[in-house]
Order: structure tokens, then C-alpha cells, then sequence
């Protein structure tokens, strides 16, 4: 029937595409599980119901929101229109501060109730989270 | 004023040379009988000449705080220290720009004086594609990114150049980064050059081996450095974050790695051609685009991209046009030659499925860097991808990739005295079995997994060993490199399964229990600097199980910009680092701190130092 060398190479076609479709699979199948999707506190209070994904929450710290125990760190973020309490252990940035833009990963307790295991800010004092500056320049 | 002109005016003349040489070029391809060799080097070298007066009068308007250069005024103040103006000149985008193609003009020289005795027409190819790099990243600069623009009124002070960047560190990490990225310029376009003109072969290979090497080791010590930045200045306590910048480093290291990998089997057997052009394409093209997505902003965000669409647009055709072209040229002069029945089990075969094992790598890390701006365009979801998606996917292809590793090494080029070899892997097999078992008794919680990893890497770490006291030195460069890889490997697992960390909120004047520790916040004092104010806290860390460690991390707060940033403080040994860094948070009086515990952590960067060793080494040996 078919020569030696084309039985091999329809073997090694067959296998590069076998191999192929299983990493994709893998790798997208992956993707799914370790997306964070960027949410702002008006698109949390839409929210139909509370997910248990991870999360991450960006606007402005509220000024005077900031509380400070011995473990926890407690603030309120706001994009002008909606809030949401978030709750923090851990290691804050240098350019966490009040009236600054920052986002926050972890996850929704309730709507009103954000637990962040993780406080990002850019490098950049002058940064705003992108949300938030389209919420200011629509007003 | 006048220094910006002279700079201005000699870019203006680089790029007028840049098109004379690329007719010359032309010429001598069409004229192959005459020689217009000599026009070519001189007009390079005073393309280089010119393109050193540019890069120098750019440094001296940053050394004077010359503000009416815009650059200038936009990334420096003259409180800054004599250093960091320095380092300014590149710290910016239109700077950086100018600093690549610096090293891409003189790079293209020194290929000039180092390969004389090559093909008339490989080497005028080379240089042609070479110009044609040089070519669109001047009209880059020129049209949308000149570092020269004036401005007027002339400020009298700068914005100054963010503190995060003012560290000798990653002062120098842009211009090793751009020797390694612009190195694989010369590659990509000596392939190019070597396809066309039908001399892809082994003596091609080792010439071209060498600039390979060059930029790898440039490559890698620059990524080390910023990881190394990352370790201390942004007080996270790891060395890889799998952030979006760090990745567009590291996917052109995975394809240079497999290019020299696959450029000793062409050396050797004559093979695996079409595979070793398309790395070469392929290692640029991921060079260039990964400055494009540092430098123009889309990483931070999607909407810098938007603000100055031109700059994207311009490179996204670059990249375009340079993918093209060199697509076409490959289609139009490949000749297939992989044949699959000269595969034989021997060296190069395990070479080709850890190429494989790369290219997976690499995909995961391209689709995982490039899949959340894609997205963000496709219908405005803003998402990231975390570190998980990064650890889990490449570790379990790390295991067989690790043991084909310590395997393949030990295979011959021609033929295998298999007995012997299949003898030796399977007891280093099995110790290796052993003693990662009796580490899983250890890590127990953490999962059968990590001791799988572990088992292959000590597998690696063993027979690089059992190859390095072998009594031939042939290969050394190579054993080196891959025992220091095995030590990489080795010491990350440790790292991150040892690895402790603490984070709480304190007084001055308080302590902190921990379960074996205990940390008094002693006191803090405050001194002035040159341009910042440093504020310092002493820690004192008690332990039964060591010696008490005292800690000294930092704030500091800069005066222009006014910015505050804190210098972690890290105690490191042999076998651990403590790391400790503060915060302030607001008006409160408490301080944030975080406090870790990193075993082993000096090793990671050791075992790099080790890797870039054995590259270093091959260029000693070639001299005997």
C-alpha cells in the first residue's frame, strides 16, 4: 500500500496534531480558571448574584475611610456613583493612600463587602484606574 | 539648544547614510562581480560615528539639566544625583529608542570588522537587512518619538525621574536588555541573509553561534537584574511575578535558548535548518515587540494606547511588515531537509523535544500575557491572568523536560553506547526517586507534585554533576550551564515551598509573636539626603533558634516628583534571607510591615551567575 516513509510522516502529522489540540485544550481550559476579571463598584452593585471567583475591585479610596487594627486594614473604595467596604490583611503599597486609585483582589462576602487578600497600586502617583477615569470624566 | 540641534541634526544624517548604504547594498547584490565593500564599512562606521555624537549630546543635555529638551524636562531635576541623570537618558521612552539604535548601528559594524572573510553576498545581505531594521526604528523615532523636541518657554526644573527607577540596579538593566534584544537583530538577519544566499550550514552555524551566546548572556543577566530590582524595590519579597513586563523579557530568552540548542545540531549534523530560521524570525520579532509593549504603555493600560495612537500603530506595521518579509523569503528559499529516519535516539533528538517542550513554554507564557489586551479590545472586559495559570502549566511539562535534560546530555552525537548510558540513568534515576520521596515526607501537605519536580530536578543536578567531574572537558560550557539550571530549578522549589510570610500592622515600640520569632519595632529616625528624606525603623528580630538580626528597612521620600518609596532590608545567607519592609499608611500611627522568610534565596541568583558562567565560557575555549 503506502511506502515506509509516508506511513511515517502521516504518523508524525497525526501525532503534531493530536499533540497540538490537547495543549491548547490545556492551556485554554486553564486560562478559564485563572482569569481575574476587573470589576468597579457600580458594576458590583449590578450584579445579579455574588460570585465566588476571584475578584478584582478597582477605584478611589474614600477620604477618611482608612481604619488600622494590629492585623486588618479597612477602606472604602468608591467610583463617585457606587462603594464597597473592603477588608485587607497583609502589605500595602507606598501609593496606597486616600483620594488615590488603587484595586483590590479577593472576593465578595456581599455586594457592600469586598475581603482582599491582595492591594495593588501602579508605579505611577498620577494613575487612576482606568474605571474611575471614565467615571470622573463623565460627570 | 544648541546640543539638542547637533543631536537632532545628526540623526537626520544617520538615516540619510542609512538609505545610501541600502543603495549600495543593492548595487553590489546586482553587480556581484565589482566590490563595494569598502563604501559599505566606511559609511557604517560613520553611521556609527554620528549615531555615538546623537547618543552623547542627548547625555550631556541630561547631565546639564538642559530643560528646554523636552526628554530632558520631562525625566529629570537638577537635585538628582550626577548618576541618575545619567541613567535618566534611557529611563524614558524616546531615549530608549535612541540607545537601541545605537547599539543596533554599532553592532551591525562590529558584524562588519568580525566576519570579513564570509560570502561577499551573505554579508551583504546581512548588512541590508540590517539597515532595514536601522531604517524603520530611525523613522520611528524621528516621526513620532524624537528624544531632541524643544520647548519654549524653557522651564526652569524638570519633573524629575520617578524614585522606583533611581537604583543602580536597574539603571544599568536597559542597556545590558537592549545589547541581548538587539543582538538577535544580527541573528535574524544573518539567517536571513544565509538562506537566501543557500549558506545555511554547520560552518554558518558556529559563526553565527556566537552572536547568539553574546546576546544570551546579555539576555539573561539582564532579566536577572530585574528580578533582582523587583526582589528589593517593590517590597513584594519574590523574584518573579509573572507580570506582563517580565514575560515579554523572558519569551525571546525561550527562543534564543532553543536557537543555540539547535544551532549546535546544525554545527554537528546539518539539520534541523528550517527550524533554526524560524527561531532566529521568531526571537527578533518577540525582541521588538516586547520594547514596543514595555515602552508604548499598553501593559499599564490599554487606554496610553489610545492617547498617542500613532506611536502604536507605526510599530504594530513595523512588526507587521518585518514578519512579512521574512516569511516570504523564508517560503521562497526553504528547501525542506528535516528527513525523519536520520533521527536517531541520540543527542539531537532529545535537543528537538526540549525545543518542543520551549516552544509549549512559550506559548503559555505568550497567551497568558497577550490574551488580557486582546480581550480588552475585543469587548472592553478588563481581566489579568495570575500567577497560578503560569506555575501550573509549566510545571508539569517541567518534569519530563527536566529529565530529557540530564538524559540527552549524556547521549553522543553519532551513536550511544546505550548499555552503558541506560546503566548509569537508571541508579541516578532511582537515587533521585529516593530522595525526593524522602523530601515528600517533608512537604507531605504540599503535594505529590512539587516532590515529582523535585525528583527531576535532582535527577538533572546529579548526572550534570556525574558530566562535570567526567575526565573530558568536552562540553564544559555546556555542563556548567545546565548544573546551574538544575541549581535554579533546585532552588526555586525550596524557595517556594519554604518560604514564610507575615504581615501586620505596629507601633513603634511594639512587638510582634510570631510562632518561633518575635519582632520589636525599636525606634525610627529620620535623616535628609540629597533628593529625598529618608525615614529609618529599626527591627529586632529574637529567636531561640539564631542569633538576634537587627533590620533596618527604609522610606524614603523623594522631593521631586514627591514620591514615597521603601527600601526593604534583607539580612541574606547561605541558606536564608530575612526580608523586612515598611510602610506608612495615611495619618495612622501604625506602620504596615511585612516580614519573610526565604530560604535559599542567594542560590536562585547564584545558580543564574552559574548558567551565564558557562555561556561565557564557550568564547574562552574557541581561543585555544
Amino acid at each position: 500500500m503506502y511506502g515506509k516513509k509516508v506511513k511515517l510522516r502521516f504518523i508524525f502529522i497525526f501525532a503534531l496534531i493530536l499533540i497540538t489540540i490537547l495543549t491548547s485544550y490545556l492551556i485554554l481550559n486553564n486560562l478559564k480558571s485563572n482569569v481575574v476579571y476587573f470589576l468597579s463598584p457600580t458594576e458590583i452593585s449590578n450584579l445579579t448574584e455574588i460570585t465566588n471567583e476571584k475578584l478584582r475591585v478597582g477605584g478611589m479610596v474614600k477620604k477618611n475611610s482608612i481604619k488600622i487594627d494590629s492585623n486588618n486594614i479597612n477602606f472604602v473604595i468608591t467610583d463617585f456613583s457606587n462603594e464597597i467596604i473592603v477588608s485587607f490583611s497583609g502589605s500595602v503599597p507606598n501609593l496606597f493612600k486616600e483620594e488615590k486609585g488603587v484595586v483590590a483582589e479577593g472576593y465578595l462576602r456581599d455586594k457592600n463587602f469586598f475581603i482582599a487578600n491582595k492591594i495593588l497600586a501602579k508605579h505611577d502617583e498620577n494613575y487612576m484606574p482606568p474605571e474611575v477615569k471614565e467615571a470622573l470624566e463623565g460627570k | 539648544m544648541i546640543l539638542s540641534q547637533i543631536g537632532y541634526y545628526s540623526l537626520v544624517f544617520v538615516l540619510a547614510i542609512s538609505i545610501l548604504i541600502l543603495f549600495y547594498c543593492f548595487k553590489q547584490l546586482k553587480f556581484l562581480n565589482k566590490n563595494y565593500y569598502l563604501n559599505l564599512i566606511n559609511l557604517n562606521f560613520l553611521q556609527s560615528l554620528l549615531v555615538v555624537i546623537s547618543f552623547s549630546s542627548l547625555i550631556f543635555s541630561f547631565l546639564n539639566s538642559q530643560f528646554i529638551n523636552r526628554t530632558v524636562y520631562e525625566n529629570s531635576h537638577t537635585t538628582k544625583p550626577f548618576f541618575y541623570k545619567f541613567s535618566g537618558t534611557w529611563g524614558n521612552h524616546e531615549g530608549s529608542l535612541l540607545l537601541w539604535i545605537l547599539v543596533l548601528i554599532i553592532f551591525s559594524l562590529l558584524f562588519l570588522f568580525t566576519s570579513q572573510k564570509k560570502e561577499k553576498k551573505y554579508l551583504t545581505l546581512t548588512l541590508l537587512f540590517q539597515q532595514i531594521i536601522i531604517l524603520g526604528f530611525l523613522i520611528f523615532t524621528l516621526v513620532t518619538s524624537n528624544p531632541f523636541d524643544i520647548i519654549f518657554p524653557i522651564p526652569n526644573e524638570g519633573l524629575g525621574l520617578n524614585p522606583i527607577l533611581q537604583d543602580p540596579a536597574l539603571a544599568v538593566h536597559p542597556p545590558i536588555l537592549y545589547i541581548g534584544y538587539v543582538g538577535c537583530s544580527i541573528i535574524f538577519s544573518s539567517s536571513l541573509a544565509a538562506l537566501m544566499s543557500q549558506s545555511v550550514n554547520g560552518n554558518w552555524a558556529s559563526h553565527i553561534k556566537k552572536w547568539a551566546i553574546v546576546s544570551w548572556i546579555f539576555l539573561t543577566v539582564g532579566i536577572m537584574l530585574g528580578s533582582i530590582w523587583a526582589y528589593y524595590e517593590l517590597g513584594w519579597g519574590g523574584f518573579w511575578f509573572w507580570d506582563p513586563v517580565e514575560n515579554v523579557s523572558l519569551m525571546p530568552w525561550l527562543t534564543l535558548t532553543a536557537l543555540i540548542h539547535s544551532l549546535a545540531v546544525i554545527e554537528k549534523k546539518s539539520q534541523l535548518k528550517g527550524w533554526v530560521i524560524i527561531l532566529s524570525i521568531s526571537t527578533f520579532v518577540l525582541s521588538v515587540a516586547g520594547t514596543f509593549l514595555v515602552r508604548s504603555g499598553i501593559l499599564n493600560s490599554i487606554h496610553t494606547f489610545a492617547n498617542d495612537p500613532q506611536r502604536g500603530i507605526f510599530i504594530l506595521i513595523f512588526l507587521f511588515l518585518l514578519i512579512f518579509l521574512s516569511l516570504v523569503i523564508f517560503f521562497k528559499f526553504y528547501k525542506q531537509d528535516l528527513n525523519l529516519n536520520k533521527l536517531t535516539f541520540t543527542n539531537d533528538l532529545s535537543i528537538l523535544i526540549n525545543n518542543w517542550f520551549m516552544m509549549y513554554f512559550l506559548s503559555v507564557v505568550l497567551i497568558g500575557t497577550i490574551y488580557p489586551i486582546f480581550l480588552e479590545v475585543i469587548n472592553n472586559t478588563k481581566i489579568s491572568v495570575g500567577p497560578p495559570f503560569f506555575n501550573k502549566l509549566i510545571s508539569i511539562f517541567l518534569i519530563p523536560f527536566l529529565l530529557f535534560m540530564g538524559f540527552g546530555a549524556s547521549l553522543g552525537w553519532l551513536k550511544s553506547n546505550f548499555k552503558k548510558i541506560y546503566l548509569q540513568n537508571v541508579v541516578l534515576f532511582f537515587v533521585s526517586i529516593i530522595t525526593s520521596s524522602y523530601l515528600f515526607l517533608f512537604i507531605g501537605d504540599k503535594g505529590l507534585f512539587l516532590s515529582l519536580i523535585m525528583g527531576g530536578s535532582i535527577y538533572l543536578f546529579l548526572a550534570t554533576i556525574r558530566d562535570l567531574i567526567k575526565k573530558n572537558k568536552q562540553n564544559l560550557s555546556q555542563r556548567i550551564s545546565h548544573f546551574g539550571f538544575s541549581l535554579l530549578v533546585l532552588s526555586i522549589l525550596f524557595n517556594s515551598i519554604f518560604s514564610e510570610e507575615h504581615n501586620f500592622n505596629l507601633n513603634v515600640g511594639d512587638k510582634f509573636k510570631l510562632e518561633k520569632e518575635t519582632i520589636f519595632f525599636q525606634n525610627i529616625s529620620m535623616t535628609n539626603d540629597k533628593n529625598f528624606k529618608k525615614v529609618e525603623g529599626i527591627f529586632l528580630i529574637q529567636s531561640n533558634n539564631y542569633k538576634d538580626i537587627i533590620l533596618k528597612p527604609q522610606l524614603r521620600i523623594y522631593n521631586q516628583p514627591v514620591i514615597i518609596t521603601s527600601e526593604a532590608d534583607i539580612l541574606s545567607t547561605l541558606y536564608s534571607d530575612n526580608f523586612i519592609v515598611m510602610n506608612k499608611i495615611d495619618d495612622s500611627n501604625m506602620f504596615n510591615i511585612r516580614y519573610q522568610k526565604k530560604p535559599l534565596m542567594i542560590w536562585i541568583w547564584i545558580s543564574t551567575i552559574i548558567i551565564v558562567l558557562g555561556g561565557t565560557l564557550t568564547f574562552f575555549k574557541d581561543r585555544k
